[in-house]
């Protein structure tokens, strides 16, 4: 449970910007505080944008039209409106993301199976059985960090990242599984693929997750990744 | 009516103020490097302050008019021609159909605007034209494209209006070695020691600068902490990776990162910054939030009383 007491600090970043902190640690409860608190702050009066990550939220406000003061007390309003334990109020949606889970396409599937002591069908079962939290956008454009990974998944990032790691790409890290909306140079272990297009610029929700959205992949087959419009090629 | 793109130029970017209100899906804002310069250029013709115009970077570029306008040029000297014939930046000229401008090489600074009455006409998306290569989003194409050969930059005819420049001393002091920061949130994470030597050492422009930051050589700093979680990257904000050399992040920043930052520049020092070449020296100096917002309120005020 969220109290009172986690109210979150706030400080200056630049003269149009603050930054509020609202834990030390990640976790899911502040994680959904944030997101609440995001949806409250979004078209107030002089904020320009927000940028909500796992334990943090950055306010860039409109320095021309008001002062510091004013925002901070709109803030403060704002915030204290909130109740850190409503989720009524949350409107988390469910993601499910279709994913090949194949050599051919998930070129580190065998190294990670090697890695976490599994077969290549049992990572893909904890893969895809687990509903992970989407806790920051960004890196680019619809790049969602999800978390948390079971245990026995966990495997380090490459020691060489790859120059260009194919759309789509299904990878995870340390405690956290990502889908790559775009081709870029990525360092995760890539175990599948999506046909699924993360970032559509002519959809209004541009971005196919938000942050504090409940994901979870599903496994599908060659053919049915293939008829959904999915491409092998990239590597 | 519009310009024919004779010559592309190096790197020319149609910007407005930015992409705002979509950081929180990773879409970063873009915008000009030299936001004071931009305004200027929109002022001088009278033009909505988030106007379209044409962010010129080194130079190497050569447009024909196909119609009579205004122009504006600001920010640096990129020995700009007007049918061959010298013209300085910071004022407005009248071009007739047929007229040829173009943009040469840095006589100082990096990056000339070039304003028109009226904007550049191009369809924006996500409520901006502001191109950002990285993100294939915004500009003549909606694709992110710089300026090509053979391109036409669309604007709306328009009769010559009085010519009109810029105060000299509402001109920004390019030349000036110092940058000032913000000391941020995570100052405190330096150690007396680490901030003397970031604020008493030169630091060199390397040749790894660009739109989305200006990396800096010279004395390595390094703060207490080990790593910080991911956070939103505020414009500006100097990061410090583990090699101790600070980036100064800008328009086409990432929106969040997880290196300890030692403050951030403000606005006016990181269009000053933008103008820097590779090479160039700068020196960091700590100002306080109210001397950022003074020095901000300062130039608004300036731009908003000549208007």
């Amino acid at each position: 449970m969220m109290s009172r007491d986690n109210f979150p600090h706030i400080e200056m970043v630049s003269n149009h910007s603050c930054l509020l902190t609202f834990s030390q640690v990640i976790s899911e409860a502040t994680s959904n505080y944030i997101a609440l608190v995001t949806q409250k702050l979004t078209g107030l009066d002089g904020i320009i944008d927000l940028v909500p990550s796992y334990t943090t939220l950055l306010v860039v406000f409109d320095d021309d039209e008001y002062d510091r003061f004013a925002i901070f007390k709109a803030l403060h309003q704002s915030i204290e409106a909130v109740d850190p334990n409503d989720f009524s109020l949350n409107d988390q949606r469910d993601v499910v993301i279709p994913v090949y889970y194949g050599k051919e396409v998930g070129p580190d599937l065998e190294d990670v199976a090697k890695h976490c002591q599994l077969s290549i069908n049992e990572v893909i079962k904890r893969h895809s059985e687990t509903v992970y939290r989407a806790y920051a956008i960004g890196f680019t454009p619809g790049f969602a960090f999800l978390g948390n990974t079971p245990d026995e998944l966990h495997v380090p990032r490459k020691t060489t990242p790859r120059l260009k790691v194919p759309v789509g790409s299904v990878a995870i890290a340390e405690n956290q599984t990502a889908v790559y909306p775009s081709v870029t140079p990525g360092g995760w272990q890539i175990i599948g693929r999506t046909p699924v297009n993360l970032i559509d610029w002519g959809c209004e929700n541009l971005a196919l997750i938000a942050m504090g959205d409940a994901v979870r992949f599903e496994a599908i087959s060659r053919d049915e990744f293939l008829v959904q419009g999915g491409q092998l090629d990239g590597f | 009516m519009a310009f024919n793109v004779i010559k592309p130029g190096l790197l020319a970017l149609l910007q407005d103020l930015g992409r705002h209100g979509h950081q929180s899906i990773g879409l970063t804002t873009g915008g000009p490097m030299d936001e004071m310069a931009f305004r200027w250029g929109n002022a001088l013709l009278g033009n909505n302050s988030n106007c379209p115009q044409l962010e010129i970077t080194f130079g190497m570029l050569t447009l024909e008019a196909q119609a009579n306008t205004n122009i504006a040029i600001t920010g640096a000297d990129l020995g700009a021609t007007l049918n061959d014939k010298e013209i300085s930046p910071w004022r407005t000229y009248a071009l007739k159909k047929g007229d040829v401008v173009a943009f040469h090489q840095p006589i100082w600074g990096l990056r000339a605007y070039l304003a028109v009455s009226g904007g550049f006409l191009c369809d924006p998306i996500l409520g901006s034209v502001a191109t950002v290569m990285r993100e294939k989003v915004g500009g003549l194409t909606g694709k992110g494209d710089k300026l090509q050969r053979g391109d036409v930059l669309p604007y709306s005819a328009c009769s010559h209006q009085p010519q009109k420049a810029v105060p000299r001393l509402a001109i920004p002091h390019y030349g000036q070695k110092e940058i000032p920061v913000i000391l941020g949130y995570q100052y405190k994470s330096f150690s007396s020691l680490e901030r003397a030597n970031f604020f008493s050492s030169d630091y060199s422009v390397s040749s790894h600068s660009d739109r989305m930051g200006y990396r800096l050589e010279g004395k390595a700093i390094h703060s207490d902490l080990k790593g910080i979680i991911s956070e939103g990257i505020a414009y500006g904000a100097i990061q410090v990776p583990k090699d101790g050399q600070p980036i100064v992040l800008l328009q086409d920043r990432q929106t969040i990162g997880g290196y300890p930052k030692i403050g951030c520049v403000s606005r006016v020092g990181g269009g000053i910054l933008a103008q820097k070449q590779p090479g160039d020296v700068i020196q960091f100096t700590p100002i306080t939030v109210d001397q950022a917002e003074q020095e901000r309120h300062l130039h608004m005020a300036r731009l908003a009383q000549w208007r």
